[in-house]
């Protein structure tokens, strides 16, 4: 358990945070999910390991990437002072190359040849398809038919970058069908195979490890802001699909009570409809090897999950951040898709920065409560990734009267 | 004496192995299936699972993801599969009957209640896939105060080390899942099931039955020389997929029960 005094000891040996994670996976795989687990132990206390994945990061991923002061956007909401991390300057143009940079470097630990993920928006499919061209390995990616039809130009990028693209076709065909055969793929290839999880999710190690490998994020942020403004900030927003951005983020933060951190879920079409917000609209369940909030019925089948946002299109969401919605540390809020495809837009045109359809979700709940704080509350949105995947589905969005010439 | 430990014994004393059948509960519907499940032991099943049928099937191939979409477009839900057993209890007293599927559905009923409930729709025992020995714990205590058989599996990933700890939760029989990959996939070599079924006896005097890419009557009775019982199911789901009658799976299991109980004469 968890020490009364700090949020940030978790998980458990057992890969428990308070009653969620764990490691609810099909036999075939405990070994390996064991193997995992003492492979990261060992090269987390490796020196040569953590060196050569901050030298990746610096050399490679192009970090640390800045706390941008968003002059424009803190006028136009009129209250707080709004700082950008901008992940989206990345290399592959998202946060998610951090894990997979970490991961990789795990894999060739571990003497594996063969990497499986599986991606939503593609943007971790993109960085999956990266570091295998990096370090040479074979690299299939589960993508799910829904997904690949409205991120065609992310799975170009894969396939140049020499992974094979397996649609998936069961269920929705989004993200939480393609980590379905992912699994599948795993159990029959245990041997040869890791499966690089994108996402603070999944048995025991996978939520602890990413998180760790993507608190580089918080980390650069605190430095930042010291150097910035000479003290923490006030707030924090991030949205969540399965977390981890805004695990990435929070975690260095989580024992400064005086910082207020928010994480926004999808919405969809709006809470009474289809949405994709696990904690405001699920209830606890196990799936995909953790136990977590989940979209399901009263019979404990999993919902479909809807988001204009395919990498928030899951029904699940690290367990974690279930324990600290529970815990209240935590606040957990969602926005809609038409409020997401507005803050892309004014984004876009204030800033000169085109943001992921993903962290609009957490531009737009930033522009509903910073007009209401004062002028020296500093907070920081996480930019998580660029939005130039998205535009074709904005176009969609905004019909002809905008930029229906695209479409 | 449970329903599963005197069927063993009855096995036993009969000097062959017995047919485990696998069917969807529910699919293609629920009057279909109930036929099908109420002519299992009649057309030479021995022991009976059940699938409870569940929106994301992790370990399973096409043939059984299919079963379960059938299924719970059809209606299905575990209170359903629960209903079908306490029907197929009406006319069959002796025949085990095993739910095998995914946890969630049963977290979501609770798991004291559940087990409760289960004992008294008549259920001898339990396969939850995704529920390895480091989180069992949380169903055992439940399963074994309703006198519900927890039956593990066991894998070719297992190894000398780890069997002791998936085989300390286990009763009724062991699973022995001969392939590492999905149902309904590929199949293991007869030397391969025999080291493994070997390797379990050194750790567990239950019975062991074998799964995973049993077809045919041949490859059934392949098995039976080894191990307690045969578990076929992807092809008797197959079948049913294709005729969407009780007639032609329960044709299928007649054979298959066959090649079984002619192994060892």
């Amino acid at each position: 358990m968890q020490s009364l005094n700090t949020y940030r000891a978790g998980p458990d040996e057992r890969g428990h945070f308070g009653i969620f994670g764990g490691r609810y996976v099909a036999e075939t795989l405990m070994p390996l999910i064991l193997q995992v687990e003492k492979a990261y132990a060992a090269a987390k206390a490796d020196p040569a390991f953590e060196a050569e994945f901050r030298e990746l990061l610096a050399q490679y991923v192009g970090r640390p990437n800045p706390l941008y002061f968003a002059r424009r956007l803190t006028e136009a909401f009129g209250g707080a002072k709004i700082f950008l991390k901008r992940e989206d300057l990345n290399h592959t143009g998202a946060h998610k190359i951090n894990n997979c940079i970490g991961q990789i470097l795990l894999a060739r630990r571990m003497g594996k040849q063969r990497i499986i993920a599986e991606t939503g928006a593609g943007q971790h499919g993109v960085a999956t398809a990266t570091v295998c061209a990096l370090f040479g390995m074979q690299c299939v990616i589960y993508m799910g038919s829904t997904d690949i039809e409205r991120q065609m130009p992310n799975v170009y990028r894969m396939k140049l970058l020499g992974a094979e693209v397996k649609p998936v076709t069961s269920g929705a065909a989004t993200l939480k069908d393609a980590m379905n055969d992912a699994l599948r793929d795993w159990v029959s290839n245990v041997d040869s195979t890791y499966y690089l999880i994108g996402t603070v999710a999944g048995p025991h190690p996978y939520p602890a490890m990413v998180r760790d490998f993507q608190s580089v994020i918080g980390e650069e942020v605190r430095a930042q802001i010291m150097a910035a403004e000479g003290r923490l900030p006030d707030s924090l927003v991030a949205c969540i699909g399965g977390g981890s951005n805004a695990m990435g983020l929070f975690h260095p933060f989580l024992d400064e009570p005086s910082v207020r951190i928010i994480g926004v879920e999808a919405a969809g079409h709006g809470l009474d409809k289809l949405h994709a917000a696990s904690l405001t609209g699920g209830k606890p369940g196990v799936l995909h090897g953790n136990r977590t909030y989940l979209l399901q019925d009263g019979d404990g089948q999993i919902a479909e999950a809807h988001s204009i946002s395919a990498g928030l299109d899951y029904p699940g969401i690290g367990p974690e951040h279930s324990w600290l919605h529970e815990s209240g540390r935590v606040e957990y809020v969602s926005i809609k898709d038409d409020e997401a495809v507005e803050a892309f837009q004014q984004c876009t045109r204030l800033e000169g920065i085109i943001p992921a359809l993903e962290s609009s979700h957490a531009i737009a709940y930033a522009g509903k409560i910073a007009p209401n704080l004062p002028k020296d509350h500093l907070m920081v949105i996480n930019l998580s990734g660029r939005g130039d995947k998205d535009v074709s589905t904005i176009a969609k969005a905004l019909g002809d009267v905008h930029l229906g010439g695209l479409v | 004496m449970s329903r599963i430990a005197k069927r063993f014994a009855t096995l036993k004393a009969e000097n062959r192995a017995g047919l485990v059948s696998f069917i969807m509960a529910n699919d293609p519907d629920r009057a279909t299936c109930q036929r099908v499940l109420n002519g299992l032991p009649a057309a030479g099943a021995d022991l009976i699972e059940l699938g409870m049928p569940f929106t994301d099937p992790m370990a399973d191939g096409p043939a059984i993801q299919l079963a379960a979409q059938r299924a719970l477009a059809a209606g299905g839900s575990l209170r359903g599969t629960l209903e079908m057993v306490a029907e197929f209890r009406k006319t069959d007293k002796d025949t085990p009957v095993i739910l095998m599927g995914y946890y969630n559905p049963i977290y979501a009923w609770g798991a004291e209640k559940f087990a409760g409930d289960a004992a008294l729709a008549g259920v001898d025992g339990l396969i939850i896939v995704d529920l390895p020995p480091e989180e069992a714990g949380e169903l055992v205590p439940h399963l074994r105060a309703a006198a519900i058989d927890f039956i593990v599996l066991t894998t070719p990933t297992s190894d000398d080390a780890r069997l002791p700890v998936v085989l300390a939760n286990a009763s009724g029989f062991v699973y022995y899942v001969s392939i590492a990959g999905i149902t309904g996939t590929g199949s293991a070599t007869k030397s391969a099931i025999e080291e493994a079924v070997s390797r379990i006896r050194h750790h567990t005097d239950l019975p062991v039955c074998v799964g995973f890419g049993i077809k045919t009557p041949d490859q059934a009775a392949e098995v039976a020389r080894l191990a307690e019982g045969a578990v076929v199911g992807s092809a008797i789901v197959s079948v049913l997929a294709e005729t969407k009658s009780a007639e032609a799976p329960l044709a299928l299991v007649k054979e298959l029960a066959v090649g079984v109980r002619e192994a060892r004469r």
